[in-house]
C-alpha cells in the first residue's frame, strides 16, 4: 500500500484515536493490512464486523459479499484469496462450526486467508449475547486430518485491529489460514482506539513465482518450504484440490509417500517456524513464584487480580498467550521451572488448560479455574484461587 | 469513575454509554465502555457500563458504581446493591419507584415526559437524560459531549437532540425554563 492508498484509508476510517467496538476495530485492521474481499453472513456478536466491512469495502475498491451461509463465506474467501486478494471472513461459534471443512481445505491448499471467530457461549446456539472462550481447541483441531495454522487472542479493542494486521502477514507468509479468536466482550466493548499512522503500518504480501512459467513448481519446495504463490491471473499454471497432491498440484491419493511429504512440508512449515510465532506478554514474572496463565478477555481480570496480589507483597507472575496457535510451549516450560505452580483462569470448562499441563510436564503444579454461562472471572475469584494454590501440597 | 446506564432494550442505554466514552475519548481520557443485553432487540434488560480515567484502565466491570442510571424499575432493584453509598442515583421519574428511598445522593427527571411534550418524540429521552447527567455528573466535559452527540446521531436530527440535551442539562442545573 502506498501513502495515497493509505491516506484514502484513513479518510474512510475517521479521527484517531477513535472510540468503537471491538468487532469494529477487526474491519479497520483488516482494510489498514490490504484486506479487498469480505464474504460472510451475520451473527450475534460477530455481526459488527460485517457491517463494518459492508460500509468500508466499497469506498477501497474492494468487494462485500453476504453469503448464504458460513460454508459459503469461507469458500467464497479462499476463492478470492486464488484470485490473488487479501480476503477475510467473520463469524462466531455456530459460523465457526460449519466452517471447519473448509479452513482445513484452506490448510492444503496453503491459501491465505483470515477468519475472525468472536466467541460466544456453546454449544450450539447456546448464548448468542453472551462471551465465551469455548473455541479454543476448536480453532486447533476442528478441521480433521494432520495440520498446522495460527491463531491469535487478542484482549482489547486496539489489540483486535493490531492483531488482524499481524494474522493477515502472517497469513500471507505462511500460506495459512489465520484465525483471530475474540469473544463477545472483547467484541463489543469500546476502548480508544490508535489508527497506526502510514510509517507505523509494516505489510507482508505473498510471495510470487519469478521463474519462467515452464519451470514453475506450485507446491514444492524444501521439508518446510513455503512456495510462492501462483494465484490466478498471473499467468502460471496451477492446479488447486483438497486432494493428496504432488508438488506440481496433482491428485496423488493413494500415494502413502506424496501424502507424507505433502502434509509433513505443511504442518514443518509452520512448527520449525514456531519460536518467532510466539507472541507472550509477561509481567511481574520477576521472582514470582506462582502464575497467573491466561488469554483474552479473561487476561484483564487476571492483571488485576496480580497487581492486587503484588500489592499485598505476594510474588505471584502474570503471563498472557496472544499466540494461542503454535503453542508457545517452551516458554511454558521454562515458567514451570521457575514457579511452583501455575492457575489458569479461562471462559470454558478446560481447553488451554489442557497444553499447558502437557508443556510444563509435571514440572510444576497447575491449577484450573474454568467459568461459563457468559460471566467473567471476577478479580476477586482469581485471587481467591492464587491463594488457594499457594497454600496446596504438592500432590 | 464508573458509571452505569440500564434500563430496557429501545430506551437508548448503550448509545448514552457509547456517547459517554466518546466524550472522554474527546477530553484526552481513558474510557471503555462495555454492555449486555439479552437476544431481544427491544424490552429486554440492558445495561452500559463505562469507566472513564485519566490512567490505563484495569478494571472490567467495575465492582462498585460511582453512579447509576435506572430507567426501568427493573434496573434499579437489579443494580442498585452496586452503587457506592457516597454514590449517585439518577432516576427516570416516571419508571422508578425508590419506595421510602434508597439513602443515596439522588436526582429524578421525567425524561419521556419531556421527549413527548417537549420535542414531541419519546425517543429523545436519552438525550434529555444525558444533558441532565452533564450537569450534575463531572465525568465528562459539557463540549464533548455535545460534539460526541452531534458526531453520533442520525443526520438531520442534530438540532433537536442538541434541544433535547440543553433542555436536559438546563433541568439538572435547576435553571428556569
Amino acid at each position: 500500500m502506498d501513502k495515497q492508498g493509505y491516506d484514502a484509508i484513513r479518510k474512510l476510517l475517521g479521527e484517531s484515536p477513535a472510540f468503537v467496538q471491538g468487532d469494529v476495530a477487526c474491519a479497520y485492521g483488516a482494510v489498514l493490512a490490504g484486506c479487498r474481499y469480505f464474504a460472510g453472513y451475520p451473527i450475534t456478536p460477530a455481526t459488527e464486523t460485517a457491517e463494518s466491512m459492508a460500509s468500508l469495502m466499497p469506498g477501497c475498491g474492494g468487494t462485500y459479499i453476504q453469503m448464504e451461509d458460513e460454508i459459503a463465506s469461507i469458500a467464497a474467501v479462499i476463492g478470492a484469496s486464488w484470485a490473488g486478494e487479501k480476503a477475510m471472513t467473520t463469524t462466531s461459534g455456530p459460523g465457526f462450526s460449519l466452517m471447519q471443512e473448509n479452513i482445513g481445505y484452506a490448510c492444503m491448499t496453503e491459501t491465505p486467508c483470515v477468519i475472525v471467530n468472536v466467541q460466544r457461549s456453546g454449544p450450539s446456539t447456546g448464548q448468542p449475547t453472551e462471551p465465551a472462550q469455548g473455541d479454543m481447541m476448536q480453532a486447533r483441531w476442528g478441521s480433521h486430518g494432520d495440520y498446522e495454522l495460527i491463531a491469535l487472542v487478542p484482549n482489547s479493542v486496539q489489540e483486535c485491529l493490531d492483531l488482524v494486521i499481524e494474522a493477515f502477514n502472517l497469513s500471507e507468509r505462511f500460506r495459512v489460514p489465520v484465525i483471530v479468536l475474540t469473544d463477545g466482550e472483547v467484541g463489543h466493548m469500546r476502548e480508544k482506539t490508535v489508527i497506526p499512522e502510514f510509517d507505523e503500518l509494516k505489510l507482508v504480501e505473498r510471495e510470487t513465482p519469478t521463474v519462467p512459467r515452464e519451470s514453475y513448481v506450485p507446491f514444492g519446495g524444501g521439508e518446510a518450504a513455503v512456495p510462492p504463490m501462483g494465484f490466478f491471473g498471473l499467468g502460471y499454471r496451477t492446479y488447486v484440490t483438497g486432494l493428496t497432491h504432488t508438488e506440481k498440484g496433482l491428485p496423488a491419493t493413494s500415494s502413502a509417500e506424496e501424502h507424507t511429504k505433502l502434509v509433513s512440508r505443511l504442518c514443518e512449515k509452520i512448527r520449525q517456524a514456531s519460536e518467532s510465532l510466539v507472541r507472550i506478554e509477561e509481567r511481574y514474572l520477576d521472582e514470582a513464584e506462582f502464575a497467573v496463565v491466561s488469554y483474552g478477555i479473561t487476561s484483564r481480570v487476571a492483571l488485576n487480580a496480580v497487581r492486587t496480589l503484588r500489592r499485598r507483597k505476594k510474588k505471584i507472575g502474570y503471563l498472557r498467550l496472544i499466540g494461542l496457535w503454535p503453542f508457545p510451549e517452551e516458554r511454558l516450560l521454562g515458567l514451570s521451572k521457575q514457579v511452583k505452580g501455575i492457575l489458569v483462569p479461562e471462559m470454558n470448562l478446560g481447553q488451554v488448560y489442557h497444553p499447558i499441563r502437557e508443556a510444563v510436564a509435571g514440572k510444576c503444579r497447575v491449577a484450573h479455574l474454568p467459568k461459563i454461562g457468559g460471566e467473567i472471572h471476577t478479580p476477586a475469584e482469581i485471587v481467591e484461587a492464587v491463594q488457594k494454590l499457594m497454600g496446596g501440597r504438592r500432590r | 469513575m464508573n458509571i452505569r446506564f440500564s434500563g430496557f432494550g429501545g430506551q437508548g442505554i448503550v448509545l448514552s454509554g457509547y456517547i459517554f466514552g466518546v466524550a472522554a475519548v474527546f477530553d484526552g481520557k481513558q474510557a471503555l465502555q462495555t454492555q449486555s443485553y439479552g437476544s431481544e432487540s427491544r424490552g429486554g434488560g440492558c445495561r452500559s457500563d463505562v469507566i472513564i480515567s485519566e490512567d490505563e484502565i484495569f478494571e472490567l466491570a467495575p465492582p462498585r458504581l460511582d453512579v447509576l442510571v435506572a430507567l426501568s424499575q427493573a434496573a434499579y432493584d437489579a443494580y442498585l446493591p452496586a452503587l457506592r453509598e457516597d454514590g449517585t442515583l439518577i432516576l427516570e421519574d416516571d419508571l422508578v419507584d425508590t419506595g421510602n428511598g434508597s439513602g443515596h445522593r439522588t436526582f429524578r427527571i421525567k425524561a419521556t415526559d419531556i421527549a413527548h411534550k417537549k420535542f414531541g418524540r419519546k425517543i429523545m429521552a436519552n438525550m434529555v437524560m444525558l444533558g441532565f447527567i452533564c450537569a450534575i455528573v463531572e465525568a465528562v466535559s459539557r463540549e464533548g459531549l455535545e460534539r460526541a452527540i452531534l458526531d453520533n446521531v442520525p443526520k438531520g436530527t442534530e438540532e433537536m437532540n442538541q434541544q433535547a440535551f440543553e433542555e436536559g442539562y438546563r433541568i439538572g442545573k435547576g435553571e428556569p425554563g
